[in-house]
């Protein structure tokens, strides 16, 4: 018999039962459904996750002032002192394989736009800034350093600040107030969700460092900044350039081979591995269920082949009688076996499909189905209705002619 | 029957019986069945054999069609040495030598006649085309044409035989195994069914091999062998013998 030939009495025998064949292809249907499913959303949080590390820069060093543990009796937990400068931010500047190095000083301000106000974070950035975030506008445009050079008036806000003080209204041009002082805004930054703390990125308005530091953020000393931020050429530099700019920062705070660094470097590579590690994990978590539930759809249409072949021991019985050979009972049903998963592979993805189209309308995931994945369980259906269905099908194929003939 | 004899090589039987033994082992006992059976059967043969239950005539007609090999002892059929081939060899002799007819019909459920008559076909590795074309003109032979399309429940006991017999006949085999044809009919239709047997073993030179326990269906036949032990008692004329 051809392939043909057996496909289409396959597919006559699981019309004989539809019921049965129909039940038996549910636990594949979940099965499929469920590991196509699992995959996508892991793969969506992995994208998701991804996307805000990205957005948070990579190979990125944050240097706060103070330090967690310091000597000499007195401890000032990260951030609590003043003593980084645009000064230090200068000399980072010369470090090897240091790309982008953005001193940063922030402070909570009242704005007020001509429709609104707004309680949000100014803060007094380099375009180098934008650069280590590789953020860009949604509209407008970015300050360079030339808005630096002229201590220009000019902000860039977020989407959150930009609903909240201008409404539906395109905010490009628009004066708002900080400290009183006008500020025209030259651009509104893409979307980009809360950061991997939960704070939300959008909810902030970057204005040129040198008019922050003049006219808006004043600090108790001049020329420090909250913190500064250091990336590094590439992943693998990152240890050399912590090293140098420890050294670089503690010769230039003057401190003594025993005393402990007064500021503290945050190592954001770290967080990005762990928080990958996390999506990794959630995907085959979420995978190693679906296969589970794909599992025990096999196992059920073992159980049901099983059945089936002791039903139709008679059938098989005259078939052998008539002249099939063991290759031939085998192929009908395994065919069987594998048309049943196949089918069930199919409706599986269609079910999948629903479910990812689903969970993208109820919740902020944005879900979408990989080829891959589909892929891999349809090429899993059908390898479960070979492995699975291959039992049953040797059985029936070792039936003796005479004793099958004779059964009942 | 003697037409279509004298056109076939006189001194080729097509199935030789020598010796053959078979017994089934259960646990430590050994229960012979078949206790050396010696027979001949010649080309277009009308052979009717005989016996009451247990005396191994199923056994003997499963061995006679390669559904089971012999414990000991030769069978050659259509010249081929069959006792020690393989399953898949046995499968292969049963499809292109030998046309099955059965008590109870043994047609495919599900299937509509054409393609139950056209099955030995499929396994011979015809295409599904070719083997319902062929099927299709044996089941207008048989008078069955119309009903291609039925399935085996929607016709009468008597035109399902009818079918198992079309089936039997689509691979051109030389040699037809006809197990009690004609124990779930009635009487008016077991004429009917027997008189089909005996145009084809006339008309066309197929060997005829039937195994009932009815005097009047064995009748039929031209020659009778009768068991009894797992022993040839009787191998002559059906005329001759106390039927």
């Amino acid at each position: 018999m051809n392939f043909t030939q057996i496909s289409l009495e396959a597919l006559r025998a699981m019309g004989m039962n539809k019921l049965r064949t129909s039940l038996t292809m549910l636990g594949i249907i979940i099965g499929v459904g469920a590991v196509v499913m699992m995959l996508a959303i892991g793969e969506s949080v992995r994208a998701d996750i991804n996307q805000r590390i990205a957005s948070m820069g990579s190979n990125l060093f944050i240097i706060f002032p103070g330090s967690q543990t310091s000597s000499g009796g007195v401890r000032v937990g990260r951030g609590g002192m003043q003593n980084l400068t645009e000064g230090d931010a200068l000399a980072l500047q010369n470090l090897e394989n240091v790309d982008y190095v953005a001193p940063v000083i922030q402070r909570g301000f009242q704005v007020q736009s001509g429709f609104s106000n707004w309680n949000t974070m100014v803060y007094g950035v380099t375009p180098d800034f934008f650069a280590i975030k590789a953020w860009d506008t949604s509209s407008g445009s970015l300050f360079g350093d030339m808005e630096i050079r002229s201590i220009s008036r000019v902000a860039v806000i977020g989407q959150s600040v930009a609903t909240n003080l201008f409404g539906d209204f395109d905010p490009i041009g628009q004066t708002i107030r900080i400290q009183n002082r006008p500020f025209e805004v030259i651009g509104v930054l893409a979307d980009k969700g809360s950061d991997l703390g939960g704070s939300d990125q959008d909810d902030s308005i970057y204005i040129p460092m040198s008019t922050a530091r003049q006219q808006v953020i004043r600090q108790w000393f001049p020329g420090s900044v909250n913190y500064i931020m250091v990336q590094a050429q590439s992943a693998r530099t990152m240890a050399d350039v912590k090293y140098d700019l420890t050294q670089t920062l503690r010769v230039r705070h003057r401190i003594r081979e025993d005393q402990e660094d007064d500021f503290t470097v945050r190592d954001l590579s770290a967080i990005a591995e762990a928080a990958a590690g996390i999506a990794t994990g959630l995907t085959l978590l979420l995978g190693a269920i679906g296969s589970i539930s794909l599992l025990v759809g096999g196992i059920g249409i073992m159980n049901i082949m099983l059945v089936s072949v002791t039903e139709r021991t008679r059938e098989i019985g005259i078939r052998m009688a008539l002249g099939a050979n063991r290759r031939d009972v085998l192929l009908q049903f395994l065919t069987e076996a594998v048309v049943i998963c196949v089918c069930g592979g199919a409706i599986g993805v269609a079910v999948a499909y629903l479910g990812t189209l689903a969970v993208s309308n109820f919740s902020p995931l944005k879900v979408g189905m990989s080829t891959s994945g589909i892929v891999l369980a349809f090429g899993f259906a059908a390898a479960i209705g070979v492995f699975f269905g291959f039992y049953p099908a040797k059985r029936a194929a070792g039936l003796k002619p005479v004793e099958a003939l004779r059964y009942e | 029957m003697a037409v279509a004899a004298a056109a076939l090589p006189a001194h080729s039987p097509l199935l030789r019986l020598k010796g053959v033994r078979k017994s089934y082992v259960t646990g430590d006992i050994e229960t012979p069945v078949l206790k050396g059976i010696d027979l001949e059967i010649g080309r277009g043969e009308f052979v009717a054999i005989m016996g009451q239950s247990g005396s191994g005539k199923s056994t003997l007609m499963n061995i006679l069609g390669c559904l089971d090999t012999p414990t000991s002892g030769e069978y050659s059929l259509d010249g081929q040495e069959v006792s020690t081939l393989s399953d898949d060899d046995l499968a292969r002799v049963r499809n292109r030598t030998i046309g099955f007819v059965f008590q109870g019909f043994n047609l495919l459920k599900r299937m509509p006649l054409i393609d139950n008559v056209g099955l030995p076909l499929l396994y011979a590795g015809q295409d599904r085309a070719h083997a319902r074309s062929r099927a299709q003109r044996r089941l207008e032979q048989t008078g069955l044409g119309p009903f291609a399309f039925r399935l085996p429940n929607q016709i009468s006991g008597g035109q399902q035989q009818r079918v198992a017999i079309a089936r039997a006949l689509v691979n051109d085999p030389p040699l037809i195994l006809a197990d009690e044809p004609t124990g779930n009919l009635d009487t008016q239709t077991s004429v009917e069914i027997m008189n089909l047997f005996t145009e084809l073993n006339q008309s066309q030179g197929i060997t005829m091999l039937l195994v009932t326990h009815e005097p009047d269906v064995a009748r039929y036949a031209k020659r009778l062998v009768r068991l009894k032990d797992g022993l040839v008692t009787y191998d002559g004329p059906v005329k001759d013998a106390h039927l």
